[in-house]
């Protein structure tokens, strides 16, 4: 388990500072078209890795801008996510009573609608959606589930001793909720979080590829397997390379955030000498 | 003399971290006579219950009981049989019942099919012959109704009636040998009362020994025929019931008793023993006992004290034993700390 | 303990009840309001005199823990009053009951689950000083030192989790705690029944030294009998929500007279071989409190000779007996066996 989290560590690593270090990083310019006809779909070569695309630009360094626009968006959009879901999940499960239930029927009802669907509906009606707005959509439809799970924890939280010790030496709710209890609720947050960022960048490499998600001339990985799609054939390595990164980091994700699981969950630790003789 | 039902001896259960070795139990040697009742006493850390977990071979990575060790049962040495061999012991010649009934009990399944299914396992019985078993235990047990209780599942019932499904399903192929791990410990003291009247009753019918892990002295003086007192993964002190309460050796026993409040007396102040268990990584060398000790001198520190006879039937690990004037000496404990157990 | 009894009362709980709602099977959750209640505690009153220490004794249901939180108000009484100190504690809303849990405080059972896992011991024990302003900065710091030498502890531990100290080290912060803010009552809800016996007696020790040092009040809910015995003036004993029997502990240990509280004593085990022919064993188990008896809540399992269909009828008063020694049975107290 801990090598799993070494390895994705270092996959996840690896791949954002090559992205924040694009412009140092990058052989070409990833939008530069230097000879439309001569360098157009060449294979994967020496001087291009990753092969050209159509219109003769480098698919190397297009995926190390590519990974500029997935990472953030994703990693932006699961911080909202987040957020609104912890406030809501925490706000249900301490407030509790009738708030709760309508707090929690509306969750209900969103995780009812299948969020794909939800979000081509949204992406279609929007022509041309600037970048930012697609980060705030893709947030704002990803917190449900994290929601559900944050206010069972702090629901069970509530009852615990510590908290009730809090309550009796005279602390206000909100310390309560966020000296006592959320603390607590962090490693679920935290891996939810490392979940989400994978489960992000394949639903905006989705999105992109289905023409919704990030417009050009900026390319995510999505779009640059968009790119490619016509072309499947005879030009695989456009679609392929950028692929393969998305699944590459969407694994390690998925291997970091079980990790992370593993570790903070007690049941998972080994049983203490205190534990076998008390 | 024959042989006793069960010979533990120089048991050590060893806990494996890397570099760190936890010495759970550590030289650990007692007897248990055909039908007879014998208490292990002892506090969190004291190995009590890694030893009644280490006789059914219950010890799982890292633990590992080391290989000088023996416990021989019925004449068979349990640490050379197979595991499957030891399957065929393990809740048949001897069983065990736990603290918490709940967590032993699968709420999946009804209580009759849990306790007709230990008769299955052992036995060639068909399903009908097996679940009459059943029944007939749990009325043995004292269940009113015991037909109907067998169709119900583990949460139907109060902790009181879960620890009686629990002793049936222990009892219901009359082991030679049940082990005990506090089995009063979570229930209240009417229920426990009840409970300890019929392990008793159960135990003079199927004639029956019975090994006790306990950390209450009350209970050992209800049930026991004899006691081992375990400390730091040792026996400290080892007597007939009567003769350790009327006369304990050890001072680590009479810290003990006079550390309980009383029910009979009232005493302005309790005698404590300063400080805790110290970790089984690192058990103090000579006397393990010797920090928390107030007769403690210099010869503590360095040797090591074997059990010595101090009675008939009696032995204590304690150098008063052949220094009894120090005893009688005005003491002061070697290290002060005052009701601290930091 | 009958100096004690001359004093003011600090704390006057009147018929205080607190009912919880149960949901009975999936129709009831579906299509149901609450279809039953649990009377945990019901018409419980009694008084405890300033620098007392009042005994609760009870088995597991009996509803002993939530009568303790109803008082704190951690939990919302149904109905009765609480008066500490002439104010009514269960009307109190908002800062001005905030205020108030200054006075009182609790120290739980549970050495593992009463500490804030992710919050070090010191701020855990300076928390209740910023709360309610008593120090802050270098002054906050020097009570908390102060506070862990009271207890026992080392000082320096301050800096340290919860999960590197054992249990009564534990006890100890959860003390330090509760001190913190200079309460004049603490309710101790079985604050060391998890705890090894050689380190309990340093634990009642502790919380006697304080007692006298501070002049505080107990309310000690416990269910083991002898430890109650030892640290309590005056004691009184619940079943199934309700108080049965009260007296001094001396008069009560030596004379019961409710039959519940003469086989709850006669079953404690005792560390004197040979003692086990005057126990009165008793048969089944607690009625459930969703559906509690009429008249009296014990008649299921009396062993009182004299018990009749009187005692099904009448539910029976707390009368006082003797001087002092109250008890709810309508018989005349028969014998220890």
């Amino acid at each position: 388990m801990v090598r799993h989290a070494g390895i994705a560590s270092g996959v996840i690593a690896v791949i954002v500072v090559v992205a924040l270090l694009a412009p140092w990083v990058a052989p070409y310019d990833p939008i530069a078209q230097p000879d439309i006809i001569g360098l157009k779909n060449l294979a994967p070569s020496f001087s291009h890795p990753f092969g050209t695309d159509s219109f003769s630009r480098d698919v190397l360094s297009r995926c190390i801008y590519g990974a500029r626009i997935s990472l953030s968006v994703a990693a932006l959009a699961t911080a909202i996510a987040i957020t609104l879901g912890t406030l809501y999940g925490a706000i249900a499960g301490y407030v509790g009573g009738a708030v709760d239930a309508v707090l929690m029927r509306i969750v209900d009802a969103a995780l009812s609608i299948p969020r794909v669907l939800l979000l081509i509906a949204i992406l279609a009606l929007w022509n041309g959606l600037p970048l930012w707005l697609l980060i705030v959509v893709l947030g704002a439809t990803g917190w449900f589930g994290l929601s559900r799970m944050v206010r069972a924890q702090v629901l069970s939280m509530r009852e615990l001793d510590f908290v009730a010790a809090a309550r009796a030496l005279g602390a206000s709710g909100p310390r309560i909720l966020f000296r006592h209890i959320l603390p607590n609720v962090l490693p679920t947050i935290i891996v939810a979080a490392t979940l989400g960022v994978g489960h992000v960048i394949i639903l905006e490499a989705g999105l992109s590829y289905l023409g919704l998600g990030v417009q050009p001339p900026s390319a995510s990985w999505g779009s640059i397997i968009q790119d490619g799609a016509d072309q499947i054939g005879a030009a695989w390595w456009i679609s392929l390379f950028p692929g393969l990164l998305i699944v590459t980091t969407a694994i390690a994700c998925n291997a970091l955030g079980d990790a992370l699981r593993a570790a903070f969950d007690p049941r998972e630790n080994a049983v203490t000498m205190a534990e076998l003789d008390s | 003399m024959t042989d006793p039902l069960l010979s533990v001896s120089d048991l050590r259960t060893y806990f494996h971290d890397g570099e760190v070795v936890a010495r759970a139990v550590d030289g650990v040697s007692f007897d248990v006579a055909e039908g007879e009742t014998v208490a292990v006493v002892g506090e969190s850390g004291s190995g009590k219950s890694v030893t009644a977990l280490s006789i059914l071979r219950l010890i799982r990575p890292p633990g590992r009981i080391e290989t000088a060790s023996s416990i021989r049962f019925q004449g068979r040495e349990l640490l050379q049989l197979s595991d499957g061999e030891m399957r065929t012991i393990r809740g048949n010649r001897i069983a065990m019942i736990f603290q918490e009934p709940m967590s032993a009990l699968n709420p999946v399944l009804t209580v009759g099919e849990q306790i007709a299914e230990v008769v299955r396992v052992h036995t060639d019985a068909s399903r009908h012959d097996a679940w009459e078993r059943a029944v007939e235990m749990l009325a043995l047990t004292g269940i009113s109704a015991p037909r109907e209780r067998a169709s119900e599942y583990p949460h139907q019932l109060s902790g009181g009636m879960r620890q009686r499904v629990m002793i049936a399903m222990a009892l219901v192929l009359k082991p030679a040998l049940l082990i005990a791990d506090e089995p009063t410990t979570a229930l209240d003291v009417t229920i426990q009362a009840q409970i300890l009247e019929l392990l008793q009753r159960l135990q003079e019918q199927l004639g029956m020994a019975v090994l006790l892990i306990t950390h209450d002295l009350g209970v050992v003086a209800e049930v026991a025929d004899r006691v081992v007192v375990m400390y730091g993964g040792e026996v400290v002190e080892r007597a007939t019931m009567t003769e350790l309460f009327e006369a304990p050796q050890h001072p680590y026993t009479e810290g003990l008793m006079s550390a309980m409040p009383r029910l009979d007396r009232d005493a302005e102040r309790l005698v404590t023993i300063p400080g805790v268990v110290p970790p089984s990584t690192a058990w103090p060398s000579g006397c393990r006992f010797r920090d928390r000790c107030s007769y403690a001198w210099d010869r503590c520190a360095t040797e090591h004290p074997p059990l010595y006879p101090v009675g008939d039937e009696h032995e204590s690990r304690c150098h008063l034993a052949v220094e009894p004037l120090r005893r009688s000496e005005s003491h002061t404990p070697l290290t002060v700390r005052v009701g601290a157990d930091s | 303990m009958t100096s004690a009894r001359t004093n003011p009362a600090l704390l006057q709980v009147t018929r205080l009840r607190k009912d919880f709602p149960v949901r009975q099977g999936l129709q009831h959750s579906l299509f149901g309001r609450n279809a039953a209640a649990i009377r945990a505690v019901n018409d419980v009153s009694f008084d405890i005199a300033r620098g007392e220490t009042l005994g609760v004794v009870g088995e597991s249901g009996c509803g002993k823990t939530t009568m303790g939180r109803a008082i704190l108000r951690l939990i919302e009484p149904t109905s009765g009053s609480v008066v500490f100190d002439g104010i009514d504690v269960a009307t109190l809303h908002g800062a001005a009951l905030r205020s108030m849990r200054r006075k009182m405080q609790v120290v739980f059972q549970d050495p593992f689950s009463s500490l804030n896992p992710r919050m070090t011991v010191g701020a855990a024990v300076r928390e209740g000083m910023l709360i309610h302003h008593l120090a802050e900065g270098r002054a906050a710091d020097h009570r908390v030192k102060t506070l862990f030498e009271e207890v026992g502890l080392n000082p320096d531990y301050a800096s340290r989790y919860p999960h590197e100290f054992s249990g009564g080290q534990r006890q100890r912060i959860g003390v330090a705690r509760a001190l913190s803010v200079e309460p004049e009552m603490i309710v101790c809800d079985e604050p060391v029944s998890a705890l090894d016996v050689s380190v309990q007696a340093q634990v009642i020790n502790l919380m006697q030294d304080l007692q006298r040092d501070r002049g505080l009040t107990y309310l000690f809910i416990a269910h083991d009998l002898s430890v109650v015995r030892h640290i309590a003036d005056r004691v009184a004993v619940m079943y199934l929500g309700r108080i049965v029997e009260t007296a001094s502990a001396d008069d009560l240990y030596s004379n019961p007279t409710m039959p519940y509280t003469q086989a709850l004593l006669s079953a404690v085990p005792r560390p004197e071989p040979g003692r086990q022919t005057a126990r009165i064993v008793l048969q089944g188990e607690p009625p459930s409190p969703a559906n509690p008896p009429p008249g009296c809540v014990f008649y299921s399992r009396c062993q009182h000779p004299l018990k009749d269909d009187d005692c099904t009828r009448v539910v029976p008063p707390l009368e006082e007996k003797t001087p002092a020694h109250f008890a709810a049975c309508i018989k005349q107290p028969s014998q220890l066996p």
